[in-house]
């Protein structure tokens, strides 16, 4: 009988835990102890852009309001034909040294010029982030997807070196420095040490390009070896892509130089879920701006802006990482388990996620769900 | 009746006569092939390469005997020392053969490791000038994988683009590389995507690009592939950026039809589809060189901790033999081919150890045999 009672009470105990799965339990058993004055409001640059930029930034102005999150916003409009971001947005989000950002479209001449690479460059966000996980409820035909996409941002192939040779033969410089390079994995092994993860891989194509991505690898095995905890491994980025689509549990935080990063980032999302629902950021040294992890290149299209139907999840998420970057996580827990808690119910979803709702319907699943 | 009997009586001298009219030189052979009634066998190169690549080959040779393929095979293998006059293992008798065969089949090749040697596939591409490599991606029914209704060809730049090799470092800790686009690559590698959409019925050619960030490079790729689409206006030809298509890929891979694209992108993009339908082990690929040259090969690795044990999966190189009948022309043979392969894989009673079953290489081969 011993023997027998055992799987039942297995069985017992699991089904117990399930009924109390975490993020649905009302009261946390943990407590943030802020210092006198932390509550104070902050300001955030807020940027609505382009195509459903203004949409999806309005819905997470309604939803801070909701909370009485002690954030208030600047809003600066900017739009992607400009020539150059404005002065006045540049000293703001230097002030405030923490900016929230919908999309701005990239015009088809614009390159290195573009606004998104500028603001990058201004404020020397070296480090782009976008993490690409399952969402509870969102079926995917991949499982147990939880990839962190660190890709370096200012140089490599986006250097913007170009020029005419002769009529016909164009060349284009991919700069890589050790400074960047090192820089960028200190921040994937601070990352992945801080944030609890086991193992930081490394994208390169260094049998071709030896030398550039030679260096790259270099500096990420010298940072490696100051984190003896962490796992680091190495893989060609055409097996990468190869095993993200097949086998993409064996991933989890991932450096990359600027394309590989792009790409990587993209397909990654692409097999979580969408890039409709992955938060990211770009940070520096300074500052930080927020926005959607993944836009493969575009603003949404105009019927989505006309219906009103863009998926607000992605920057949902994103201020919440922005409100744990100021150091208010209590508000951010509440915020990520509400729109967790949206997504999983499955009532609510935009047309990218298989459903038809509007934006303003999530908007207020996720005010209802707020407690 | 009066050009029957005109046929028949002239026989031989057809061939000469159609290669005469025949303005494209790289279709004349085939065409002539089809027409005089006693095939002479076609000639075409076999390099069964390294670990398991001797045992695919034999398998190869059989199914092509079995389906009585008029292919005649000369083998060479790779040597032992190097060749001083092209500076590699591989003999300058094997390349020469190549180009005078113009088609070849290419098992895996495992590059010795050293120094003062250029590697064998490279020596390959630039002794051949193979400009293309195409990829032919198409999910094979019976074989699950999360992704059911692949059909794409992807289509890459062999030549220049990002590796061109030309890196160097400007001071300590600054390197640069070069990326080199020229107008004569691109229009090549584009002519030869219409051309092949529009010999292998395909609808829609899409180039893929990152012309929004490097403006002049991808640029003028695209300038070159908007410049040969004007020739067949009844090809749809779309422009997409990499990030969106890498997104939609993995997404929606249905939504793809032929892609071109440059060096980098290619080899990316021509990896993650071959993920998309079970991996390297099942992707067939051909180089397509100047002058009409054809060398399909198999893109998986030599293998050797399983070689010589008859455990290895002969598809890739099998479904690389029909690509490279379908470069010669010889539709049926290579329809009836491939419908045994996948025939075979559909049924699941005889499938390597790589598919999930426990057959060896000879019982595949003779059910593939069987099915034709």
């Amino acid at each position: 009988m011993a023997r027998r009672s055992l799987p039942i009470l297995k069985q017992i105990l699991s089904k117990s835990s399930d009924q109390c799965s975490p993020f649905l339990t009302p009261t946390r058993s943990v407590t943030y102890m802020p210092r006198p004055g932390d509550g104070a409001p902050r300001a955030v640059t807020l940027l609505p852009g382009d195509g459903i930029g203004p949409l999806v930034t309005g819905a997470v102005e309604q939803v801070m309001e909701a909370m009485h999150a002690p954030v208030y916003f600047e809003k600066y409009e900017v739009h992607g034909d400009m020539k150059r971001v404005p002065e006045e947005v540049i000293k703001s989000i230097k002030k405030n040294k923490v900016c929230l950002k919908g999309g701005l479209a990239t015009p088809m001449g614009g390159g290195v010029s573009s606004l998104n690479m500028q603001l990058r460059r201004e404020l020397d966000l070296y480090a782009s982030l976008v993490n690409c996980f399952n969402l509870r409820g969102l079926p995917t035909r991949h499982e147990n997807v939880d990839i962190v996409v660190i890709r370096e941002n200012t140089e490599g192939e986006y250097s913007g070196l170009e020029h005419e040779v002769v009529p016909g033969v164009v060349e284009s410089l991919k700069v890589i420095t050790k400074f960047c390079s090192e820089r960028i994995a200190k921040y994937a092994f601070e990352y992945a040490y801080l944030n609890n993860r086991k193992k930081v891989t490394a994208v390169h194509k260094a049998n071709i390009m030896k030398l550039a991505d030679g260096l790259f690898l270099e500096s990420c095995r010298e940072v490696a070896t100051k984190y003896p905890g962490i796992k680091y491994n190495e893989i060609i980025v055409d097996n990468c892509c190869m095993q993200l689509v097949s086998k993409p549990e064996q991933f989890d935080v991932m450096v990359t130089p600027n394309l590989y990063g792009n790409l990587v980032a993209n397909t990654a999302a692409g097999i979580a879920g969408g890039t409709g629902v992955m938060p990211g950021g770009n940070v520096g040294a300074d500052h930080a701006i927020f926005e959607q992890g993944a836009s493969a290149g575009n603003v949404g299209n105009e019927k989505l802006v006309e219906q009103k139907k863009a998926n607000p999840v992605a920057l949902l998420l994103s201020s919440a990482m922005m409100l744990r970057h100021l150091q208010f996580p209590s508000f951010a827990d509440r915020l990520e388990t509400a729109v967790k808690r949206v997504i999983s119910e499955g009532k609510c979803r935009t047309k990218d996620l298989g459903g038809s709702s509007t934006t303003q319907e999530i908007v207020d699943a996720v005010i209802a769900a707020l407690e | 009746m009066a050009t029957q009997l005109l046929r028949r009586v002239l026989g031989s001298r057809s061939r000469q006569i159609l290669s005469t009219t025949n303005p494209n030189p790289n279709l004349a052979l085939p065409i002539a092939r089809a027409f005089s009634s006693d095939i002479t066998p076609i000639t075409a190169t076999l390099f069964p390469g390294d670990g398991i690549g001797p045992e695919i080959a034999e398998s190869v040779k059989q199914v092509f005997r079995t389906a009585e393929v008029p292919v005649e095979w000369e083998e060479h293998y790779v040597g032992t020392e190097i060749d001083p006059r092209t500076q590699s293992f591989l003999t300058w008798e094997s390349l020469e053969s190549v180009r005078r065969n113009k088609v070849g089949l290419k098992g895996p090749m495992a590059t010795p490791i050293g120094k003062g040697h250029r590697s064998l596939n490279l020596t390959l591409r630039k002794e051949l000038n193979l400009y293309a490599n195409v990829r032919p991606c198409y999910s094979l029914p019976g074989y699950k994988t999360r992704y059911d209704d692949v059909n794409l060809i992807t289509i890459r730049e062999n030549t220049e683009g990002e590796y061109s090799g030309l890196e160097h470092q400007v001071v300590r800790g600054v390197v640069e590389s070069l990326k080199i686009i020229t107008r004569q690559a691109s229009l090549r590698v584009a002519e030869y995507a219409f051309h092949y959409a529009k010999t292998h019925g395909r609808e829609r050619v899409s180039a893929i690009h990152k012309a929004n960030i490097m403006q002049k490079t991808d640029g003028l790729f695209l300038k070159c592939c908007r410049e040969v689409a004007e020739k067949y206006p009844e090809i749809t030809y779309e422009e997409v950026v990499i990030d969106n298509c890498c997104m939609m890929l993995v997404k929606n891979p249905a939504a793809f039809d032929v892609l071109v694209m440059p060096n980098l992108y290619g080899d990316i993009i021509s990896d993650l589809c071959a993920g998309l339908i079970g991996g390297l082990g099942l992707t067939p690929s051909c180089n397509i060189g100047e002058g009409g040259i054809a060398l399909a090969e198999a893109v998986h690795g030599s293998a050797p901790d399983i070689a010589g044990k008859n455990l290895a999966n002969p598809t890739a190189l099998l479904l690389s033999s029909v690509t490279m009948l379908r470069h010669l022309e010889l539709h049926d043979k290579a329809d009836r081919i491939q419908n045994a392969i996948l025939s075979t894989i559909a049924e699941g009673k005889y499938r390597t150890a790589d598919l999930g079953g426990s057959s060896t290489t000879s019982d595949f081969t003779k059910a593939i045999c069987d099915h034709l």
